[in-house]
């Protein structure tokens, strides 16, 4: 779970930088981007979901 | 050196009582057997910062128009690092530049602080300062030469038409948030104090041992800021320095909110203000002044304070109870939440040219999407060949016994003749 949290958090940011290369309409980049930092935000989730699946007392 | 360069020096020598507020506050809201090591591991990290960034930091944060690598893709020069030669040689120390080194070192030490408090009374001294050589040599300096050296974030408004490209001032992303960030790695890896979450039951609550050096170090973290923010609106936005008092107004006012909004949120919540979320909402209030005090109306300073403030114990306490997070000193919520509230409102506050906000956000992606990994993945590897969890021992005990052999209040001791009728 761990590794596929960094793993859309990679990829969120990949695509933040395809918006900018590929997206001249400022609209679309808009948009584009912000589906990017949803994809990061759900990266985060499972990364806090991950961790407190381990998250013992005193690890 | 001009009269702009002059007032800017000046200020950057008040910014160190930013990171001795961070220290202060550290220190305080830790047990009473790890404030030693607390209050000295502070100094370490601020000498190891501040060695490492002058080693090699600076010369792969550099400074706006100097010499730098860029890859070129898609059209566009994308400018990542910068090449200047190692151990500052090759600053003109007359020159303005001058200035932004003596501020980045200061910088940098405060950043490596917010982790140190995260991950107090477990983290071992000796891995912390391993660990911020990697931040203040490598993460703080490369994301800095992004940000502030004339690298691709800052030239997202020229290449893409993004607003003035990514604007931060103050260092709320490349002090603030990186920081709250490596403090959140930090705490994944090192885990929880023993005894803070319990196999059933709600976490344990560790309050802090000395809450007037916390709240000290709330007033001595003020003036840092003021400094800092001040600085950064000359070195980064070209201010002049007549036109400071506004960076300075919105930074008390960006306090003052979050504070006050904090005092409400806890009566309600708990009954009583809570002195110790208090504090912490006034320095979420700083840290998210950083990316607005030099650009925004103090209107719109004022709402953004009120909001840092009002959402962190909400935070705090979601971190804690929803993702088992143990952060002693609330680093990650304080300075993460607070650097990247204070980024987006900035897109949201400032008038800026259009596209400010998609600026802002591709800032945040990068920080998120590509620093967030690469500081867990080197730190994980660090841990292994240095551990940063302290012997059970050593937790037991306190970690001023542990590593230190002596506490910080050596009469702080209760003996049984003491309770003997006289």
């Amino acid at each position: 779970m761990k590794l596929a949290g960094f793993g859309l958090l990679l990829s969120g940011w990949i695509l933040v930088i395809l918006a900018l290369i590929l997206l001249p309409a400022p609209a679309e980049r808009a948009a584009f981007v912000l589906a990017a930092v949803a994809v990061e935000g759900l990266g985060m989730g499972l990364e806090m979901r991950a961790h407190r699946a381990n998250a013992g007392d005193g690890q | 050196m001009n009269a702009s360069s002059l007032v800017c020096f000046l200020l950057i020598l008040l910014v160190p009582l930013a990171p001795i507020g961070l220290a202060l506050l550290n220190a305080g809201l830790n047990r009473s057997r790890s404030a030693a090591q607390a209050l000295l591991g502070s100094l370490c990290l601020m000498a190891v910062a501040a060695v490492a960034y002058s080693v090699v930091g600076w010369s792969l944060e550099g400074v706006a128009g100097g010499a730098s690598h860029s890859v070129f893709l898609g059209g566009v020069s994308w400018n990542w690092i910068a090449t200047r030669p190692l151990l500052l040689r090759g600053v003109r120390w007359t020159a303005p530049e001058s200035c932004a080194v003596v501020l980045q070192v200061f910088a940098v030490g405060m950043a490596a602080l917010i982790p140190w408090g995260s991950g107090a009374e477990r983290w071992r001294l000796s891995s912390a300062c391993v660990a911020t050589v990697l931040l203040a040599g490598f993460a703080y300096p490369i994301f800095a030469h992004w940000v502030w050296g004339g690298g691709w974030l800052a030239q997202l408004g020229s290449d893409f038409h993004l607003g003035s490209g990514f604007m931060d001032p103050g260092g709320a992303a490349t002090i603030q948030m990186l920081g709250g960030l490596t403090a959140l790695v930090v705490v994944w890896i090192a885990g929880a104090r023993r005894g803070k979450f319990p196999e059933s039951g709600p976490p344990a609550a560790i309050p802090a041992h000395h809450i007037v050096y916390v709240l000290f170090g709330c007033m001595t973290a003020l003036v840092g800021w003021f400094a800092l923010n001040a600085a950064g609106a000359i070195l980064f936005t070209g201010a002049e320095p007549a036109a400071l008092a506004r960076t300075v107004v919105n930074t008390m006012l960006c306090a003052c909110g979050a504070l006050l909004a904090a005092l409400v949120v806890t009566r309600l919540r708990f009954g009583k203000p809570d002195a110790s979320l208090c504090a912490n909402s006034w320095v979420t209030g700083l840290a998210a002044s950083s990316a607005v005090a030099a650009l925004v109306s103090p209107a719109a300073a004022l709402f953004t304070g009120v909001v840092a403030g009002g959402l962190l114990p909400l935070i705090i306490e979601f971190f804690e109870v929803c993702c088992r997070l143990d952060d002693p000193s609330g680093g990650i919520a304080v300075h993460g939440f607070g650097g990247l509230w204070g980024l987006l409102a900035c897109g949201l506050l400032w008038r800026a040219r259009a596209g400010q906000m998609v600026a802002q956000l591709v800032g945040i992606a990068t920080l998120l999407g590509l620093v967030l990994p690469a500081t867990y993945l080197f730190y994980r590897l660090l841990n292994r060949v240095a551990p940063f969890r302290t012997h059970p021992e050593g937790e037991r005990i306190g970690m001023d016994l542990h590593e230190l052999g002596a506490g910080a209040y050596p009469e702080f001791v209760m003996h049984s003749d003491e309770f003997l009728p006289r």
